[in-house]
């Protein structure tokens, strides 16, 4: 595990200013603004500065998840009574959005643990459970990962092979099959797998690191999520107690829901990494002259402004009402997967246009843009591909099954 | 320990700043509102200081129920109580009149202020309400510590470090160096919802200055570039153009 003296600092500071040009802020309470506020601080103190080092040597700051689990990042959503926030979804949201505004893999590291293994802990887990891993996932005394996509089977997770059966001695399973693109998958303490049981039905396993058999291979060669580490959890017979099965859940609908709760993660996180970009180029083009004047006055540049504030500010409004309805309960599964698919692709666009901006400059490590754009072709893919939200949206106006 | 922390709400830094009502009042328009870091400065000491040797921090802030949202983040970073005096702070005499009004019947040990608020930078309050209180202050200091009774403070002087010792009670104002500033963290901001927060009606405090109006620095002029080889050039630029030497 690495320290804060293995990063180089940046001694360039961050000059992030908010954009909101809707007035969105008047919709928020003053603690949801604290929160953030609180989150953007921590951030531009402690990760900003080493964001980049991080990012081109490819290390995750492991440093950091004390830090993040004290102003809040893991699991913020769930019950106080088991150590965690005890926030609304919009709170939720707005700290995916600060991590992801400085860099999609931290952001990652946090929807994991918050979405994707405490949530279904939370959800699907027996009381025992809940008491034995929520307050240590909450502080990040421990970290989750969460095994769901296989080598072959991404888009269709249900054709999984990962499979476990009765060892017989009345206590164990033993399980066997191999997951990938896993993040956090390198170093955490514990994986929430999905596997198949003797039956053929889909069942939640917590698997904790240290059982014979189970190794984690980290993923290398990566050009996005750099800061981010990504694996692979494969099984090799190994002999899980029972009481590790998750017991309120069976079928593809266990891993879909923690997929909701963190998708619906991404939306806001998404508009993070685009304000970024615009707030990058923005500046930039306010400052940098050509042909003795601003580039910020050209015609062509303000266009690509223009459209990005746009587009930020109709993701916001749709998001911030995204929130609303999952505070009430009411968000469907369609609805949070329209705003993942559209705030991402409108991230991807911005990213592309303010690197543009940025000529030569948005190609170093100097400016954040390039780190981003290539941090959300993983965002864009993962947690469900733009192309298969497409055919969510697609199937929930029309009725029609076009997966298949 | 009792300690007062005097908490100011003011604009954030990168604020663009207008004024309206015939350039007589600051135009609070979409602008976002902190509390004045050297404020922030000070509680982080008041916490760090009774965390070391026991007591209570009470953060004050005279202002309209607009403050709120920074003396929640008070409490949050760990303030025990707060106190709003619900007024317009109009200026310092007023301020430091009403925070020493309340600080009267509390017999608080020390008391913090920042050097200065960073929007209007009187650095008035620190002084005043030591002499309205009959407490000895030190301003602008950029270490604390506090044995039984006795507090020896360090600030920058010309040329120099000053180091002193005086008894409590004591009114001492906080300078960049003191400490770092605390970031709230999430168990704060929940203890913070639940924390008193009591509000205050004025006394008969009256403001002893007015503000007739506000004008913006002139804006910046194109920069010249002078190459070293012509460093002669500015003497003579410095002499007939700026008009500075």
């Amino acid at each position: 595990m690495n320290q804060a003296q293995d990063f180089q600092r940046s001694s360039k500071s961050d000059l992030y200013q908010h954009h909101d040009y809707y007035l969105m802020d008047e919709l928020l309470t003053d603690e949801h603004k604290l929160i953030r506020n609180t989150v953007r601080d921590f951030v531009k103190k402690e990760i900003s500065p080493i964001i980049e080092d991080a990012a081109q040597r490819a290390m995750f700051p492991h440093y950091l998840i004390n830090g993040m689990a004290e102003v809040g990042c893991f699991g913020p959503q769930l019950p106080a009574e088991y150590g965690c926030g005890g926030l609304d979804y919009i709170s939720y949201g707005l700290i995916m959005q600060e991590l992801e505004r400085c860099d999609s893999g931290i952001r990652s590291t946090a929807s994991v643990q918050g979405s994707l293994v405490m949530y279904p802990i939370y959800k699907f887990g027996s009381e025992e459970q809940k008491r034995k891993y929520l307050p240590k996932l909450a502080s990040g005394e421990m970290m989750g990962c969460f095994g769901l996509t296989e080598p072959d089977h991404g888009s269709n997770p249900a054709g999984m092979t990962t499979h476990y059966k009765d060892a017989g001695d009345g206590k164990n399973i033993i399980l066997n099959g191999a997951k990938m693109w896993i993040s956090n998958s390198p170093f955490a303490d514990v994986a929430v797998v999905w596997a198949k049981n003797e039956a053929g039905i889909i069942k939640g396993v917590i698997v904790d690191r240290g059982m014979p058999g189970f190794t984690t291979p980290e993923t290398h060669g990566k050009w996005s999520l750099r800061a981010s580490a990504t694996g692979e959890l494969v099984f090799t017979d190994v002999l899980v107690p029972k009481e590790n099965i998750l017991p309120g859940v069976e079928g593809l609908k266990g891993p879909l829901t923690c997929l909701n709760s963190a998708r619906y993660g991404i939306s806001w996180g998404a508009i993070g990494a685009a304000l970024d970009c615009y707030d990058t180029a923005l500046r930039y083009a306010k400052e940098r002259k050509q042909f003795g004047r601003p580039i910020a006055g050209f015609q062509l540049q303000q266009k690509k402004l223009a459209e990005m504030i746009t587009e930020i500010a109709k993701a916001q409004m749709l998001t911030w009402r995204l929130g609303v309805l999952m505070n009430e309960g009411r968000a469907t599964p369609a609805q949070i997967s329209m705003a993942k698919r559209n705030n991402v692709a409108m991230a991807c666009q911005i990213a592309r246009d303010a690197r543009q901006m940025l000529g030569g400059m948005g190609i170093t490590g100097e400016y954040s843009i390039m780190r981003h754009m290539m941090n959300l072709e993983s965002v864009v893919t993962y947690e469900g591909t733009h192309d298969i939200h497409l055919l969510i949206t697609g199937m929930d106006v029309t009725g029609e099954n076009a997966f298949t | 320990m009792k300690v007062l922390v005097c908490i100011s709400n003011v604009p954030d830094t990168t604020t663009k700043v207008t004024f309206t009502e015939n350039n007589t009042k600051f135009n609070t328009q979409g602008v976002q509102f902190i509390i004045n870091p050297y404020d922030e400065l000070a509680l982080t000491k008041a916490l760090e200081l009774t965390e070391k040797v026991g007591g209570t921090v009470t953060a004050i802030n005279v202002g309209l129920a607009d403050a709120e949202p920074s003396i929640r983040k008070a409490l949050a970073i760990g303030a025990h109580d707060a106190v709003r005096v619900n007024a317009e702070p109009v200026d310092a005499f007023f301020v430091a009149s009403e925070i020493a009004n309340y600080a009267k019947s509390e017999s608080f040990d020390l008391i913090l202020t920042g050097r200065e608020s960073i929007d209007y930078n009187g650095g008035l309050v620190a002084g005043l309400l030591a002499e309205m209180l009959n407490m000895p202050s030190v301003n602008v200091v950029t270490a604390i510590d506090v044995n039984g009774d006795i507090v020896s403070l360090e600030r920058d002087i010309d040329g120099g470090r000053e180091k002193l010792e005086c008894k409590l009670p004591l009114v001492a104002s906080a300078q960049k160096e003191l400490t770092e500033p605390r970031i709230p963290n999430m168990r704060g901001i929940m203890a913070a919802r639940t924390k008193p927060l009591k509000v205050v009606e004025a006394s008969s405090a009256q403001a002893n200055s007015q503000t007739l109006n506000f004008e913006l620095p002139a804006a910046k002029g194109a920069c010249k570039l002078i190459s070293v080889e012509e460093a002669g050039t500015l003497i003579q630029l410095l002499h007939t153009e700026a008009k500075v030497i």
